[in-house]
């Protein structure tokens, strides 16, 4: 990484300008010119240090609903479980952890009654019980990421 | 107005933006205006719509995300604390403060297993920095945390964008 680079990406985690030539506005504050900018945010991406660009849109404000859920799969079963959880459109993430509740995934569907629907689908196919965890309550957190 | 639940503000033409610019915004000199052209818009419509959408909190806000895992944070701890419920707000505004802390969500219990009821993701190059940015969490809510917990992710399942049809 250069200077550009993490200009760039300590630059870019706030507000990208809604205007005719918003890479030229983020040109100015780098110290850089817009053919550069598109060039390198194009790289960044490329390159994956960036995993995206663009608009983060809120689903629940759009009418659907996010949601975190945890399952304790036994680990005979764990693949199975994984390709049933994976294998469900409305399931956007997947990780396994190092826990009890060892398969964590997030939900996200247009509206709460898919939420609970995809919720049951998946205790009924896998056989085993499913956490959900949706948000109470989100508190305010910066973008801070500096690198 | 109506009452939250109820309130509806994205029209058909919202949306079609919405599904244009979702995985991501035009890499050319005037991407409102590229989007504008895909969808048979005027532009300045486009801008206009998207600033309101920003301006609802529809759109969090437009910008990047860098890829911790790309740039060294490759220790990311889910840490969980089992705080007082009459006193988890006061003490969740005080952890998202913190410089460390990325995600900080009240989410329920599930008990008898499962006592913890604040969320808060922490990012480090190591585990050692994971597990001492959470000692400085709970300094923060000292006897206020009855227990806590770090869940760390082994393997990434499934990765997909967040991502709306029609």
């Amino acid at each position: 990484m250069d200077d550009l680079d993490r200009a760039l990406i300590n630059t870019l985690q706030g507000g990208f300008p809604i205007c005719e030539s918003p890479y030229a506005e983020v040109a100015d504050r780098v110290g850089s010119d817009e053919t550069s900018v598109i060039a390198r945010i194009e790289s960044l991406l490329q390159r994956g240090l960036l995993s995206r660009f663009g608009p983060m849109y809120h689903a629940a404000e759009m009418g659907g609903a996010l949601s975190l859920a945890a399952m304790e799969i036994r680990p005979e079963d764990y693949e199975r479980v994984t390709d049933i959880v994976n294998n469900q459109p409305e399931v956007a993430h997947n990780y396994e952890r190092n826990h009890r509740l060892n398969m964590w995934f997030v939900l996200a569907t247009e509206t709460p009654d898919a939420q609970q629907a995809t919720i049951t689908r998946i205790e009924r196919e896998t056989g085993y019980a499913v956490y959900n965890m949706p948000k109470i309550r989100e508190y305010f957190v910066g973008l801070k990421l500096h690198v | 107005m109506n009452a939250p639940n109820d309130f509806r503000p994205l029209d058909d033409t919202d949306r079609r933006i919405i599904q244009a610019t979702q995985a991501g915004l035009p890499l050319t000199a005037r991407p409102y205006h590229a989007v504008a052209e895909q969808l048979g818009m005027e532009a300045e419509d486009v801008m206009q719509r998207m600033q309101r959408m920003l301006d609802l909190g529809i759109i969090r806000r437009i910008g990047a995300v860098p890829n911790h895992y790309a740039l060294g944070y490759r220790a990311n701890g889910m840490t969980v604390w089992d705080v007082a419920d009459d006193r988890i707000d006061e003490f969740g505004e005080q952890v998202g403060q913190l410089p460390f802390v990325t995600h900080c969500y009240q989410r329920p219990r599930h008990l008898p297993g499962w006592p913890y009821n604040l969320f808060a993701m922490v990012h480090g190059k190591t585990r050692e920095e994971v597990e001492a940015k959470t000692r400085l969490i709970a300094d923060v809510l000292g006897e206020a945390s009855r227990a806590c917990d770090i869940l760390y992710s082994s393997r990434i399942l499934k990765k997909t964008g967040l991502r709306i049809s029609a």
